[in-house]
């Protein structure tokens, strides 16, 4: 990919300039909102946020994607930070882009293809509703003024942009938390602020070490949860880059963004912030505004930390009503609501691996268990299918022999039905295994096809195999197979 | 069989680069490829910047921008066509060789380097579309094309007519060394008149025999060589000999340096490409 240095940066000022202004507006709730939930002052996720996107507009590998502090990293920070403190959190962030360092070097962006597009569906629809129940904490024992300003809130974010002229100039949740904030300081209402809920940035970020023992138990506390955040970190980064790779038609490098994201999350757990990745919805309200390139998530990063850093004495009134009401509105944008149609034109193992990821990840609370599970399972249905695709036939051959021919893919899966294919109680004197059309895939097929052989052997019938060394063939790693197209018909053709 | 490449696209220059790709065409007895890149256009849609995401606002805005492109790239699909068939026209009567034409998605830069192998000659103009009311200055794509291929490039201005006479700018590098045994091995410019021209800022004897030893290569390969040792600054000593000589080819060697230290001393290719009046043939 010849991109100049041009077309990444500066092909689009004007747009990319106002789309980063939009998203630096949206990012303030969100990044305030998922500190609240990671349990942190809101000033870490806002440091977070800024150095995430300044450093990904650099490092990252997909030009106009938002990478700041997330849900779905802040909920598996939740216990680190109860039990051990925000130090141990700053450690585990510069750990997990370690972590993400590497596995980009290793080029493991390309293990992307074994999460399967229901598993990105669950993984998206279960951020949407983790982020939602984040929420139901500050709706819960208040108040009927919060329930009105919340209430208030969504009618504005929704209603606003239908609004002509200003409706599709100034964002909605900006008139929302500003139209709010104004309201509760002329009623006086006595409700819960941002302020309320930690410290807000008063200065630019600093360079800081985390004040953590460095030695072999630290190691332990932190190493679990960097692996899950790395993990979810590169997931939902992926998942990000390739939406945007569709909306905008481009083409992105998978492997730069783990990267970037590592080098992004470093320098974050530097800086004092928590750890973050790419956000789906940020980056489509993004692409929605107008931005493209690189310049659209630096502009977010500054912009962001500019506003913050003057306006922390407004920001510090916001009601928390108002927050609430935008992360409704983010986590409702999140849903894949499409998916839901679709339930019931899919198969039902598709329905099941999304919504056993979803089901895995509202309990757990951690995504990346989620989508373990949903890998597990796609995996495992799409063993079953093609373990279907085996069948054993036989015909007499004559006095006192049997000649069964087998077809079909061979392995974990359908080895057992292949043992039982066989009628051990028939009384004969050869027996002839023609494995010329079938596939042997692992040590499981090799083994039943042993114990058939000895079986027989055992009833005092000989055996006679045919065509073992082709069907075989398969059970070796042999990589490099798939840009030889004529080895791939030798491997799988009729031999 | 290495081809004869002709990137066409709607500017001035469009013309010119089939005058240009046919008679170079015809001097090597190579087949001639007619190249139209559409390149996706970089301005984005509207941006609304409600900030808002709604229900499936993502399906939404992947129809609303499918839809808009595909629009647009109909249209430039068809504009596209109708200028490779005018080129196609433009080239027959002056080419009767094998012609073929080839329209890319992607980017120029990409498209040429995967043509690379199968490219004995590039003709460009100077400045696309998107220059055209600028002049002197050049296109966007040159420069990243030229420092990207490794093959000859042959830059052409509007209003092209084969050339008679042509001038190798000579500098005793080692890019002016390569470009040297290019021109004496090629049938590109064979029986046309010769100069060597090698521009310095002081006079040593040993530029008197680096300029012996080239013009000598020359002549070995058939050439009549008229040679100059000029002194002066460089690219304006070079358009005064060929506004005094009637010369209506340069070949150069091109970016015999680092992008790094062309951003420190600026570099002579660009200067040339920028200020030429003739078209330029550029070796690598």
């Amino acid at each position: 990919m010849q991109k100049t240095l041009k077309q990444e940066w500066l092909s689009n000022p004007r747009g990319d300039f106002l789309s980063g202004l939009v998203v630096a507006l949206a990012l303030i709730p969100e990044a305030i909102a998922f500190s609240i939930i990671a349990g942190v002052d809101p000033k870490i996720g806002l440091y977070a946020s800024f150095s995430m996107a300044v450093v990904s507009a650099f490092a990252g590998g997909r030009p106009g994607m938002i990478s700041a502090a997330t849900g779905a990293m802040a909920l598996l920070i939740v216990h680190l930070v109860k039990d051990h403190g925000l130090e141990y959190l700053l450690a585990a962030t510069i750990l997990t882009g370690i972590l993400q360092l590497i596995a980009g070097y290793l080029n493991l962006g390309n293990l992307m293809r074994f999460v399967s597009r229901a598993v990105v569906t669950g993984f998206v629809n279960a951020l949407a509703i983790l982020i939602f129940m984040a929420q139901l904490p500050e709706l819960t024992n208040v108040t009927w003024h919060v329930y009105a300003m919340t209430a208030a809130g969504l009618v504005i974010i929704y209603l606003f942009p239908y609004v002509p002229l200003v409706g599709k100039v100034i964002p909605s949740p900006l008139v929302t938390i500003v139209g709010l904030t104004i309201v509760s300081i002329l009623l006086g209402l006595d409700i819960r602020t941002v302020g309320d809920m930690g410290q807000l940035p008063d200065a630019l970020p600093v360079f800081l070490l985390p004040q953590v023992p460095l030695n072999f138990e630290t190691l332990q506390i932190i190493f679990p949860y960097s692996v899950a955040l790395a993990i979810v970190g590169m997931l939902e980064s992926m998942m990000t880059a390739t939406i945007v790779d569709d909306l905008t038609d481009t083409p992105s490098d998978k492997n730069r963004e783990c990267t970037g994201q590592g080098y992004a999350n470093i320098a974050t757990g530097f800086l004092g912030g928590m750890a973050g990745c790419g956000m789906i919805g940020q980056s489509v309200i993004n692409v929605k505004s107008g931005g493209r390139t690189r310049l659209s998530t630096l502009t977010a990063g500054i912009l962001l930390l500019i506003m913050v850093v003057f306006l922390s004495d407004w920001i510090r009134q916001i009601p928390m009503a108002a927050l609430v009401s935008v992360m409704i509105m983010v986590s409702v944008g999140t849903f894949s609501w499409d998916s839901i149609a679709k339930l019931k034109t899919y198969p039902v193992s598709t329905n099941i691996v999304t919504v056993a990821t979803v089901i895995t990840v509202v309990y757990t609370h951690n995504l990346a268990i989620g989508v373990l599970v949903g890998i597990l399972l796609a995996a495992m249905f799409f063993a079953n299918k093609v373990g279907r695709y085996m069948a054993v036939t036989s015909a007499l051959s004559g006095e006192g022999a049997r000649t069964y021919t087998v077809s079909g893919q061979v392995f974990f899966a359908s080895s057992e039905k292949f043992f039982g294919s066989f009628d051990f109680k028939e009384v004969l004197d050869k027996v002839v295994i023609d494995l010329s059309r079938a596939h042997f895939w692992d040590i499981s097929a090799v083994t039943a096809l042993d114990k058939v052989v000895l079986k027989f052997r055992r009833e005092g019938t000989e055996v006679e195999l045919i065509g073992m060394n082709e069907a075989s063939a398969t059970i070796v790693d042999r990589f490099g197979v798939h840009d030889k197209p004529e080895e791939v018909e030798k491997l799988l053709a009729s031999h | 069989m290495p081809k004869v490449i002709a990137c066409i696209d709607g500017s001035a220059a469009a013309g010119a680069v089939c005058d240009a790709s046919a008679w170079a065409a015809s001097q090597l007895d190579a087949p001639l490829l007619l190249m139209h890149v559409l390149e996706k256009p970089e301005t984005p849609v509207k941006g609304d910047l409600s900030g808002n995401i709604g229900l499936g606002t993502r399906e939404h805005m992947l129809e609303e921008l499918v839809e808009l492109e595909e629009k647009k790239s109909r249209i430039a699909l068809d504009l596209g066509k109708q200028m490779l068939r005018d080129a196609c026209e433009r080239t027959a009567a002056l080419y009767k060789g094998e012609t073929d034409s080839l329209q890319r998605h992607g980017s120029l830069v990409e498209t040429v380097l995967e043509l690379q192998p199968e490219s004995r000659l590039l003709v460009m103009g100077r400045q696309g579309e998107a220059h055209e009311n600028s002049p002197g200055s050049i296109g966007s794509h040159i420069e990243t094309v030229v420092r990207a291929m490794q093959r000859p490039i042959l830059v052409v201005m509007p209003g092209f007519t084969p050339p008679q006479r042509f001038m190798i700018a000579y500098d005793a590098s080692e890019t002016s060394e390569k470009a040297l045994d290019m021109v004496a091995q090629s049938p590109l410019l064979k029986g046309l008149e010769c100069h060597v021209v090698m521009v310095v800022s002081n006079n040593k004897p040993e530029h008197h025999q680096r300029l012996d030893a080239a013009c000598r290569k020359l002549e070995q390969a058939g050439f009549t060589v008229e040679r100059s040792l000029l002194s002066g600054e460089v690219i304006e000593t070079l358009h005064d000999y060929q506004d005094s000589h009637a010369i209506d080819l340069m070949v150069m060697g091109a970016y015999g340096h680092s992008k790094i230290r062309q951003f420190f001393v600026g570099s002579n290719t660009t200067k040339m490409i920028g200020s030429s009046r003739i078209p330029l043939l550029l070796l690598r």
